[in-house]
């Protein structure tokens, strides 16, 4: 391989790397429980909230931070990030028109106007920026169908049984130290409620960015499809250049009735940190999928290029019966960047199936790994998992590493993981060459190609933007 | 799940066997804790039994019927070791030049460091410290056969095993486990050995004991350039059984296979932790292990293939397949590569599943009663990893032993 065109690669720095100079109102960085109360009232919460937040900061007080993933980074100071960041003027908008020139531009540079989203796609964009929503359009298109697409400070005014039904219903307090973290201060976050037998017209997206320097981002995602609904849901992400890390840990939760679908789909293109390793968001992110009622299906497609350490694994729960689980993931990792990525599928009803599809590509001096969990408990009879994860080796500096854990408890279920690891094959460049591509089509094509079973996986629209950072990860790898 | 952990054995141990004890192994063995299901290496495998009975050291019984353990036409070297010391009356060994076989006193053996809390336990209570040494170039005429054999009341035995093959050297041992199936025992066994430059070794083990014994096995194996190696383990009976097997390839060229088959049922648990260090380039490994469970039994598989950097042109290929026969039973598997290189082809797979449906419908439809359709089928499955035994006699004598469990078709 043409060690000119890996230098390209490996060099490539951060496009998307710029700062948008909105005002913003910031409160002191450090935590405690009068931060928690200041955001809490702030956002005018009720007070079931309020002390839902205080428990949680008392059981995050109490955890230590994960050390198992195959990940090394310096702690980041908890106590040296503000909890709190919102654009000062939060303008009232009715149309695109009205929205703030400094923040078109910032959308129009990303490469997702506005404008072409609602004239090409159809799809209702909830722009976060920086903790609080600032533009949410198409609402009233999905208000007569009954749809709630809102931010959840919106969602905890305006439903709040809804939400305080299922929020910390998938992920609860418990469950690890971001998590916790993250229920004791989020700002805010996308709400998404489906009613019943309602199929969701457009796709739902959400572009998160990280704005403000030295914040924190602590997004709460919620998401329910009542019995019979079908929701596509997108996430976008992309931030920055900056040169201290900056933690990024949310929390998304999916909830499927019966017979309900949810498809959430994430592109993920956080500030990976320099050539060498400086700075770059840390991604600690807990995603969960509850297949609640029979023949509920969750679908999680995920394409990562970004962020100096990840530490993400979208995780379904297969509790009705006949549910369905999947997990489609092209993660890129370059420079110094690390991952440690995967999914997790309990199965507990019976008929459950589950799918994983991992491809992680390595690049640079960047550490890629897969952990996974499949387990088919006892109840779970006739269930089946099938689980491919492969990675590809760009350069003999980087690694690449498969840590699944099987495990089956019933004797009719079936699960089958397979994994491999390899380069580009120089048979395969010779023949794209010999063809008459040059080096840099032929990788490209050939990257393409092995991502091509995930990328297929993601709605049309997104597709578009995800080979775009898989360009932009990989430059001259990817067409 | 917490384990209550007490050390009341170990003074057990200590007033028995107080000559034997390894000052320095005892001090980090102080330090140290049970492994729970907490600690990573030992999520699905608990040791709760073996910390609750009291175990001691038993002098060896000369009317112990180790003989069951001998295999049927087969002409081996025979080292006896009873209630985990070395029985020389009772050992037929090799008198040709070039190899010798001594047992290390307590006070030469050199302390280290020890890894894992097994371990420490091991050196501080070592029962008996066998060394085989072949000299470079000799192939040895016939197998040694390593026979371990308790007989005793809650009998600890913790002997060391230290082989060393030589340059150009061929030898190839095999060792079984047995115990009396009145008693309850403990076996940590520690087994060190270095495969020379260019020789050639095969190890076969048979763990054949009851469902009161627990067998602990630490294998460490270090290979030089361009030997080749094979070891097979294969679990027939025992209550508690866990082998951990480190394979490392410190040269070039080396050919590497690991193969196991195990097949508990009852409430046995088997748990096989296996990890090959790439250490250099154009290494092959292979590794095959081959599950079927029955009743309430639990099986566990944590297989790791480590590629360090540069070690480029690796080859190393991982398999793990169970069949579950009790909704009762269970299975764990981890097969995990950790990759530093690229030029690497590298691949690892699992499955768990059960006996194919339309293959039982087959064979029934020609005549075979489901009993003896589904034992048909899971002795073709076991046959792949017994295939890889080399030695007829030792396979034919595992067969026969399965068969005789009623696991095996015959």
């Amino acid at each position: 391989m043409s060690d000119e065109i890996l230098d390209h690669i490996t060099n490539k720095e951060y496009e998307f790397g710029f700062v948008t100079p909105i005002e913003s109102d910031k409160i002191a960085a450090g935590l405690n429980e009068d931060v928690i109360r200041l955001i809490s009232s702030k956002k005018n919460e009720p007070e079931w909230l309020l002390n839902w937040r205080l428990e949680a900061y008392a059981i995050w007080e109490k955890m230590n931070e994960p050390t198992w993933a195959h990940v090394q980074y310096k702690k980041p100071d908890f106590q040296g990030i503000s909890y709190y960041a919102a654009p000062k003027q939060k303008p009232q908008l009715n149309s695109l028109d009205e929205i703030d020139p400094e923040l078109r531009r910032t959308m129009e540079k990303l490469g997702i106007s506005m404008e072409e989203q609602k004239r090409l796609s159809g799809v209702a964009v909830d722009f976060v920026m920086d903790s609080v929503s600032v533009a949410t359009s198409f609402k009233e298109k999905l208000g007569e169908l009954g749809i709630i697409f809102c931010s959840i400070s919106e969602a905890i005014q305006e439903h709040p049984d809804l939400v305080r039904k299922y929020i910390g219903a998938v992920v609860p307090r418990t469950d690890n130290f971001y998590a916790a973290l993250n229920s004791a201060v989020f700002t805010d976050g996308s709400f998404c409620y489906i009613p019943k037998g309602v199929r969701c017209p457009m796709e739902l997206s959400t572009y998160f960015r990280i704005n403000e320097g030295g914040t924190g981002q602590f997004e709460r995602t919620l998401v329910i499809a009542d019995e019979g609904s079908y929701v596509s849901y997108l996430e976008g992400c992309t931030a920055p250049q900056r040169d201290e890390n900056q933690l990024h840990a949310a929390v998304v939760e999916l909830v499927a009735l019966g017979d309900a679908e949810i498809k959430y789909s994430t592109v993920q293109n956080w500030y990976p940190g320099d050539k060498d390793g400086k700075g770059g968001v840390f991604n600690f992110v807990t995603k969960r999928g509850l297949c609640d009622g029979n023949r509920s299906k969750i679908s999680w497609t995920q394409v990562e290029t970004g962020s100096a350490i990840t530490w993400k694994y979208p995780s379904c729960i297969l509790k009705g019966d006949y549910s369905v689980g999947e997990f489609y993931s092209v993660a890129v990792t370059n420079h110094m960047q690390q991952a440690d990525t995967g999914t997790k599928m309990i199965h507990l009803g019976k008929n459950t199936t589950s799918t994983i599809i991992s491809k992680g590509i390595s690049a640079g001096k960047s550490q890629n790994s897969y952990r996974g969990l499949v387990q088919i408990n006892k109840s779970a009879e006739h269930s089946r998992n099938f689980s491919q994860c492969d990675s590809l080796l760009m350069t003999d500096r980087c690694g690449a590493h498969t840590f699944p854990y099987i495990e089956v408890k019933n004797k009719s279920s079936k699960v089958e993981h397979e994994a491999t690891t390899s380069k580009i094959g120089e048979d395969q460049i010779f023949y794209c060459l010999q063809r008459g591509l040059d080096q840099e089509q032929a990788i490209s094509m050939i990257v393409n190609g092995y991502a091509k079973e995930v990328l297929n996986k993601l709605p049309m629209e997104f597709a578009v933007e995800a080979q775009k950072l898989l360009a932009i990860s990989l430059e001259g790898s990817v067409g | 799940m917490e384990e209550t952990i007490t050390n009341n054995q170990i003074i057990d141990i200590e007033r028995s066997v107080l000559s034997m004890v390894n000052v320095h192994a005892k001090a980090q063995l102080d330090q140290m804790q049970w492994p729970t299901t907490r600690d990573e290496e030992w999520k699905y495998t608990r040791t709760g039994r073996i910390t609750k009975e009291s175990w001691m050291v038993s002098p060896i019984q000369s009317n112990a019927p180790w003989q069951s353990l001998q295999i049927e036409n087969l002409d081996v070297y025979t080292i006896v070791i009873i209630n985990g010391q070395f029985y020389s009356q009772a050992s037929t060994l090799p008198t040709a030049a070039g190899i010798t076989i001594d047992t290390i006193a307590p006070q030469e053996r050199i302390a280290t460091s020890f890894g894992h809390f097994f371990e420490a336990l091991q050196a501080a209570y070592c029962t008996s410290h066998l060394r085989i040494v072949i000299a470079d170039k000799v192939q040895m005429d016939r197998p040694i056969h390593l026979i371990h054999f308790n007989d005793g009341q809650k009998v600890l035995s913790q002997p060391t095993l230290t082989i060393e093959v030589g340059a150009f050297a061929k030898a190839s041992f095999i060792e079984s486990f047995g115990s009396n199936s009145t008693e309850q025992s403990f076996g940590n066994r520690k087994l060190n050995i270095h495969v020379g430059e260019n020789a050639h070794v095969t190890f076969d083990k048979i763990q054949d004991l009851h469902d009161n014994d627990f067998l602990m096995n630490d294998d460490q194996v270090h290979i030089a350039k361009s030997a080749q190696f094979t070891i097979n383990t294969l679990t027939i009976d025992g209550g508690w059984t866990r082998n951990q097997l480190h394979i490392s390839l410190d040269g070039e060229n080396i050919e590497a296979s690991l193969n196991g088959c195990y097949l508990p049922r009852r409430n046995q648990l088997v748990d096989n932790h296996t990890k090959v260090d790439h250490r250099f380039a154009h290494c092959n490994s292979h590794e095959l292990y081959k599950g079927l469970l029955n009743d309430r039994s639990t099986g566990v598989f944590n297989g790791k293939v480590h590629v360090h950097l540069d070690a480029q042109k690796t080859n190393a290929y991982q398999q793990n397949a169970n069949i579950l026969l009790s909704d009762e039973a269970q299975m764990n598997s981890k097969p995990e590569l950790e990759i530093y290189a690229d030029d690497v082809k590298c691949s690892h797979g699992s499955t768990t599943g059960q006996l194919d449906d339309e293959a039982m419908f087959y064979l029934q439809s020609r005549g075979l009663s489901p009993d003896n359709a589904r034992r048909l089928l899971t002795t073709a499955f076991i046959n792949d990893v017994l295939n890889h035994v080399e030695n007829e006699a030792v396979r034919a004598h595992v067969i026969q032993r399965l068969e005789q469990e009623g696991l095996l078709y015959h």
